[in-house]
């Protein structure tokens, strides 16, 4: 049993009765400094750069998101969901040994025991009740490491609906038990070759699809990417991992605020849902760890915020990865979910704000981490995951310090990469 | 000086053939002569694509010329250096088309000022939306004389048709069906009820029909509702190594408008 123990006020949060404080409506935001503004926009960063093909789809989305889930109906649809499907809440695990390594305190979001090993799945919950309240028959998706795709294979499968995941041709040879995986839940895999076949390319050809399909199609994006309204929705969607942790801290600290959070950010999604309701609570530290593959000097990078400069890509104005002619340049990166050269436009803003820090670890000390996990603690971690781990290793950390790392996914998917690196 | 847009719809009415291809392709220096190739044969109008490594709103075809272009070299200031001089062999109106962030990046005000220099008399750019467009760079466009182009498609609503014609200027790109570039449809495809709902509906700019139109029949076809149509993919695909720029686009623009 994975219930918490903690007045029946704050339970009812993962209740179906009485949501005085469901997912969504959890705090009201004094300053809307963090907050997506009406025309979409965080900061100077956002914006929906659709072209006209897109706008019907994008504008009924962007009329109707928040009537449908703030709605009553839809609450209570998507909790339950979340607590007897997903298994919520995931469990903020204090990692004792791993804690005594680095001589600090350090918890654990455990995302990775989420149904089908990750946080993605709940975002692919919101957007499918969504989907089907907007009158969508065909869902199609862009995936990266697979868990995306998978996340929303499953959803469909949930619902009956006919499913569609992009993928890259690269990226589908480096994660195929999640191919399969997806194609066993009944979803057609599309393989993408253009570009250099991973998760950009992925989402260019699931946009084509888009704007080829305008009726009865809904796009699960997968991220807090791409044009407005979705980096807000997918971050809505995924803010329950922060309205948990926050409960889970004070029955387990005493306080709800940890000294610092600290999660992966390929386009932002986990680390959005892990940063949402500490947004204004400035004296928690937020730290978000981007990929650095070879190293950031090295050009073989996806640490777009150590790289890169404002532009528009995936209809959003944001940080990108690009040449000084605009044109979107290839990132690099082991783990197949960071290998993106944008970034969530509120990500952007943290960054350009100072409100979060982002940090980005190499290949090689990733999967140190990924050995250290799980030979300190008996979990292996998703490669993404074990980025946000590698940033224990930069970080000067009191001996009194509360450090929550969001574990967004399980390393059962990179087994044949850790088999092979390791050499077992 | 008069905009060489508005001159062409006032003093042609119908079977107007625009022209998309891709700069730097199928090599890096055939866009002088590709574009004076294009008027010596009769077209009327010519969309000078920027490449851009994710053309989103493209099919394979402009995916692959925009990919080889950018391979050969192709760049914003490149293509402005070889249009520098064009307007001393070419007098027909020239757009250029292209996504937001290479123009982003080379700045909006001095491409709008270079379009001005070189003589581009529009340009039409997808992804940069209508509410941005009013809000931030109309008027340096205006400055220019430099027309912006939008699209409408058959899922554009009435109200906002209103809107975009409203702030268009040149001419509405008429997108044929809700498609990416280069869809190969038949005849049959198009949607009439749109095209005549829009052909009724007493725009302020004239109509060019584009996406999907690939041959004689339907340009013909796609004339019959609009002051013309635009043709891009199925010419960016006639370019055959073993024939000369010359001989590809005079046998393609004849195929389309020969006994007209
Ligand atoms: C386990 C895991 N973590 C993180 C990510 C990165 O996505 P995001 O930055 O949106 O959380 C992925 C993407 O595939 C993933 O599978």
């Amino acid at each position: 049993m994975r219930k918490l123990k903690i007045n029946k006020e704050e339970y009812q949060i993962f209740g179906i009765k009485k949501l005085p404080s469901s997912v969504f409506s959890l705090p009201t935001f004094l300053n809307m400094k963090y907050q997506v503004n009406e025309k979409g926009y965080y900061g100077e960063f956002g914006g929906a750069w659709i072209p006209e093909m897109m706008y019907t789809n994008i504008d009924e989305l962007k009329c109707r998101y928040l009537e449908i889930i703030e709605s009553e109906e839809f609450k209570k649809e998507f909790d339950l969901l979340l607590r007897d499907y997903v298994g919520r809440p995931s469990p903020l695990y204090f990692a004792g040994r791993l804690s005594e390594h680095y001589g600090t305190n350090i918890y654990l979001k455990r995302e990775d025991l989420n149904h089908t090993g990750s946080h993605k799945l709940n975002n692919t919950i919101g957007q499918i009740l969504l989907a089907q309240k907007l009158g969508k028959t065909r869902i199609i998706a862009e995936t990266g490491a697979g868990q995306h795709g998978v996340a929303t294979a499953t959803v469909c499968a949930l619902k009956g609906l006919e499913c569609i995941v992009y993928m890259g041709a690269l990226d589908v040879s480096r994660q195929e038990p999640n191919v399969k995986k997806m194609k066993m839940l009944g979803a057609m895999v599309v393989p993408v070759h253009s570009g250099n076949k991973t998760l950009k390319d992925a989402t260019n050809e699931a946009m084509r699809d888009w704007i080829n399909n305008p009726e009865d199609t809904h796009y699960i994006i997968g991220s807090v990417v791409g044009p407005h309204p979705y980096p807000d929705m997918v971050a809505r969607f995924q803010s329950v991992i922060s309205t948990e942790m926050k409960i889970q801290l004070k029955e387990q600290t005493g306080s709800e605020f940890p000294t610092r959070i600290l999660a992966c950010v390929g386009g932002g999604s986990n680390a959005a849902g892990a940063f949402y309701h500490f947004l204004d609570d400035e004296q928690v530290e937020l730290i978000g760890v981007e990929a650095a593959g070879k190293g950031i000097e090295t050009g073989e990078t996806a640490a777009t915020l150590a790289v890169g400069t404002p532009g528009v890509l995936h209809a959003s104005k944001t940080m990108l990865m690009q040449n000084a002619d605009g044109q979107i340049t290839e990132p690099y990166s082991i783990s197949a979910g960071l290998d993106y050269p944008g970034i969530g436009p509120l990500h952007a803003h943290l960054h350009k704000t100072g409100r979060a820090k982002f940090l980005s670890a190499t290949d090689e000390v990733v999967l140190q981490s990924v050995l250290l996990l799980t030979q300190k603690e008996g979990i292996i971690p998703a490669l993404e995951s074990a980025h946000a781990l590698a940033a224990l290793e930069k970080i000067a950390m009191k001996p009194e310090d509360v450090n929550v790392i969001n574990l967004s996914g399980s390393g059962s998917k990179d087994m044949e990469t850790y088999l092979d690196y390791f050499g077992y | 000086m008069k905009n060489r847009i508005n001159h062409l719809f006032e003093t042609k009415k119908e079977n107007i053939l625009s022209v998309y291809f891709t700069a730097g392709f199928p090599e890096l220096n055939s866009t002088v002569e590709i574009i004076q190739q294009l008027e010596k044969n009769g077209v009327d109008l010519i969309e000078i694509g920027i490449p851009f490594s994710d053309p989103t709103a493209d099919g394979p075809t402009i995916q692959r010329s925009s990919e080889i272009a950018l391979k050969n070299g192709m760049n914003l200031n490149l293509l402005f250096e070889q249009l520098q001089h064009i307007r001393k062999s070419v007098n027909i109106p020239l757009i250029l088309m292209g996504y937001f962030n290479p123009v982003y990046q080379f700045g909006i005000t001095r491409f709008c000022e270079k379009c001005a220099e070189i003589g581009i008399d529009g340009t039409i750019l997808p992804d940069l939306p209508l509410d941005e467009f009013e809000q931030e760079y109309k008027p340096v466009f205006q400055q220019n004389n430099l027309h912006i182009i939008l699209l409408i498609t058959p899922q554009t609503s009435e109200k906002r048709i209103r809107q975009i014609d409203e702030a268009g200027t040149g001419f509405i790109y008429m997108v044929s069906s809700s498609s990416t570039t280069g869809a190969g449809k038949k005849v049959e495809d198009f949607q009439r009820s749109y095209f005549e709902r829009i052909k009724n509906s007493n725009l302020k700019n004239p109509q060019l029909i584009g996406f999907g139109i690939s041959d004689k029949e339907t340009f013909e076809n796609a004339c019959k509702y609009a002051s013309g149509a635009i043709i891009g993919s199925a010419f960016v695909k006639s370019f055959q190594p073993e024939y000369s720029i010359e001989k590809s686009v005079s046998d393609f623009v004849k195929g389309i408008i020969f006994a007209h």
